[in-house]
């Protein structure tokens, strides 16, 4: 099976190593990955931010860029979403605009065969045991976009729960926003940062040595207050965990 | 709405403080955790709550497609049921109307029912502009107004004080308006409620005139149905002479049968009960029995126009249940006076800029008072998709666009404040439309990276005042993948 890597802006510029962690992945598990070299973002800070007029032409160009793949396949719950669940309401309201069915028309194909990687790797490739081994204790934070718009429920956890060596404990208050948001990051930073306090100390209070998730705009966040308030405790993708391997293990 | 809100600073000014409070932090945190959990546990005991949600969110719409006919048929129905109908287009015609009518009876003073819509015009204010006093008989509303103080919540508007602060208040206050707290006053629940009891008794007994709201109404036999679970609203309904009830328009319910998912819905979603304690129903008057006279005052106020907007109407589906705000991360630590409304947390945050427009510095601020975490939207017993609304209401913020105002159709213009951002949007929808631009941002953001500093200027503290930044990659992702062909001749990263 071969797949686009839909990597997201974010994870290209600032977080390489979960992206190499995914082509470990897939490619360990047979399937042949590529990353269109002209993909660049789709649009979300714009649509949420309220400039759904600038996001258009970035869903567009998406849109061309991924089109042709079998499945498009991105380590980010927030990008997943703004894909699956956006995307079509982008063309209903140009739609309701009267701007015609082209937007809507050019987006449908990209909606339905973008998986975010923890739904792809369980629906799709039907597999929970990944062969990984990642020797910590951690613990794993649900972000907003991926739990409650794509629904990705215990698909993360039962990847987790078979990982060799791995011991997973539960996060207190786990379906609770950390706070990042975007711009509300920046738009309300006080609100903002007391949420990531609260979430760091409820992963502090686990004992666990990582705090794991499926976005890294939301470990961003959670990483920077972490080592603001100096816990022990690090941020790590989904991904480099269920990458690593006894013969390969994540640093 | 309400004078006491007027001037208002925004969000994030009033929030500021909020969450360096840390007396309200506490006190919100046990109060809307200690709701949250029942209400998970009241919902997951009824099998078809799915189903129940879906038939009151088509319910409300079905009703809000036809609001001209059956406000038609409620006028009637209340009419003919000995009732008399006001209508009222906005807060100032809604208060003179009451005020008139008090006026009538000669009396001068008013026992209150708990009510939002008397909130959202300020009544309470102008009534005593013409020497008329209104007493909040609901528990937390009196804590509210003995403490000159101003709603946090919809439900339980005394959200923000512990019992502590409500034993001071009892103390304090009490003899100011009527029967004193009792010697010796302590903070427990049970000494608090009976110290409250006796104080509002003597008002329900003495009182010729009710106030009250309405959760519904339903049009094809006048009856309006008022939820509560402390009796006091029955005191008040039942009790005086006359009663006057100021009622949203879009409370409305065609028929009685659409009661029976309400008043599932309602009492698990707000206070976690299976049925609510106190249900007041009242079709018009009776003779010997109840007030002999009953006013209906339907107000807009903002209503019409918002109706005319096809994303933010689902605002008006909302049956003040306030299980969005006691799920909200966001309320949690703002507090609700922040929301500079009566209408606080996420639902307040759709409502207030709808009802009231985006002019003000507060309203304008209120789209983004969230960080779109989705769990108000999930709670929701009518399914009001707040997030969708909230973006919605961002745009027409910094893209300004047609809406209706007093039932004109007006142009907007982008709101100040915005062109900063505006510019860095475009930037990035600029650079976002070639690779090759992007690219050579990320080649320059990795190859400076030992310059960058730890923490940001200018608007960029924001960020960097409460969290270290990323450290930047030696190489971004396309260049490893271009360097290596797809990995496959990997020697590590580029150090």
């Amino acid at each position: 099976m071969r797949v686009a890597l839909f990597l997201t802006c974010v994870n290209d510029t600032l977080y390489p190593d979960t992206g190499r962690a995914v082509v470990k992945l897939l490619t360990r598990l047979g399937v042949e990955v590529d990353f269109p070299m002209a993909q660049t973002c789709c649009g979300q800070a714009h649509y949420n931010t309220g400039y759904r007029h600038e996001a258009e032409p970035l869903a567009r160009h998406f849109s061309d860029v991924f089109g042709e793949y079998e499945a498009i396949v991105t380590p980010s719950g927030s990008c997943g979403a703004m894909v699956r669940e956006l995307y079509p309401r982008m063309g209903e309201r140009a739609r309701a605009e009267g701007r015609g069915d082209s937007l809507a028309t050019t987006l449908a194909p990209v909606v339905p065969k973008t998986y975010e990687l923890t739904e792809f790797l369980v629906d799709v490739l039907g597999v929970t045991d990944v062969g990984a081994y990642y020797p910590h204790t951690v613990t794993y934070h649900p972000t907003c976009h991926g739990l409650r718009s794509l629904g990705l429920g215990d698909r993360p956890r039962k990847l987790l729960q078979s990982v060799k060596g791995l011991e997973l404990v539960e996060l207190p208050g786990a379906d609770e926003c950390c706070g990042f948001g975007g711009t509300f990051a920046l738009k309300n930073p006080d609100v903002s940062a007391a949420m990531g306090t609260d979430k760091v100390r409820n992963a502090e209070s686990t004992g666990a040595e990582v705090l794991c998730a499926a976005d890294n705009s939301c470990l961003m966040h959670i990483g920077g207050t972490m080592t603001r308030l100096g816990t022990g405790i690090r941020p790590v993708h989904i991904a480099e965990i269920l990458a690593s391997t006894e013969e390969e293990p994540a640093a | 709405m309400s004078g006491t809100f007027v001037g208002m600073p925004a969000f994030p000014v009033a929030a500021h403080d909020a969450v360096r409070n840390e007396t309200l932090r506490g006190n919100l945190r046990h109060a809307t955790h200690t709701i949250r959990a029942k209400r998970a546990k009241a919902v997951a005991e009824v099998s078809d709550w799915a189903e129940l949600r879906e038939a009151g969110k088509r319910i409300k719409d079905h009703t809000l497609f036809h609001l001209d006919r059956y406000l038609v048929q409620l006028e009637e129905a209340v009419t003919a049921a000995g009732g008399t109908v006001h209508w009222a287009a906005d807060a100032d015609e809604a208060n003179r109307i009451v005020v008139q009518l008090v006026k009538e009876t000669g009396e001068s003073e008013v026992v209150k029912v708990k009510s939002m819509a008397t909130q959202e015009i300020g009544l309470n204010e102008a009534l005593e502009e013409e020497g008329i006093r209104a007493y909040e008989t609901d528990l937390a509303e009196l804590i509210v107004q003995l403490g000159k103080d101003r709603p946090s919540h919809i439900l339980v508007p005394a959200i923000h004080r512990n019992r502590g602060e409500i034993r001071e208040i009892f103390t304090r206050e009490m003899s100011e308006w009527g029967r004193p707290a009792p010697e010796g006053l302590t903070d427990t629940p049970a000494e608090l409620a009976e110290a409250a009891r006796l104080h509002l008794r003597e008002k329900f007994l003495r009182a010729k005139v009710g106030v009250s709201g309405a959760n519904f109404m339903i049009a094809e036999t006048g009856t309006l149905v008022v939820v509560e679970s402390e009796g006091n609203g029955r005191m008040c309904l039942t009790l005086p002479e006359t009663l006057i009830s100021v009622v949203g328009i879009e409370k409305i319910l065609p028929t009685w049968r659409d009661l029976e998912v309400f008043l599932q819905t309602l009492p698990r979603s707000s206070t976690a009960e299976r049925m609510n304690p106190y249900t007041s129903m009242w079709t018009g008057t009776t003779d010997e029995d109840g007030p002999q006279n009953f006013h209906l005052v339907l107000l807009d106020n903002g209503r019409t126009d918002t109706l005319a907007d096809e994303v933010g109407r689902q605002a008006l589906r909302c049956i003040r249940c306030s299980a969005c705000l006691n799920v909200c991360p966001v309320y949690e630590r703002a507090g609700g006076h922040a929301y500079g409304s009566v209408y606080p947390g996420p639902i307040g945050a759709i409502l207030s800029p709808q009802l009231r427009g985006t002019a003000s510095e507060i309203d304008a601020s209120l789209p983004y008072a969230s960080s779109l975490c989705g769990a108000c939207y999930e709670v929701c017993p009518v399914a009001i998709d707040i997030p969708e609304v909230l973006v919605h209401l961002r745009e027409r913020i910094v893209e300004g666009g047609q809406v209706t105002r007093e039932g004109n159709k007006v142009i907007l213009k982008p709101a100040k404040g915005h062109a900063a951002e505006r510019a860095a949007m475009r930037a990035a929808r600029w650079a976002f439309g070639r690779p090759g631009a992007l690219r050579t941002g990320q080649r320059l953001a990795s190859r400076t990276r030992r310059f960058h500093p730890r923490t940001l200027p200018g608007p960029g503290r924001a960020w960097s005042e409460s969290r270290d930044l990323p450290t930047l990659p030696a190489e971004p992702f396309r260049d490893w993948w271009q360097r290596t062909q797809g990995g496959n001749t990997d020697k590590g990263a580029a150090k």
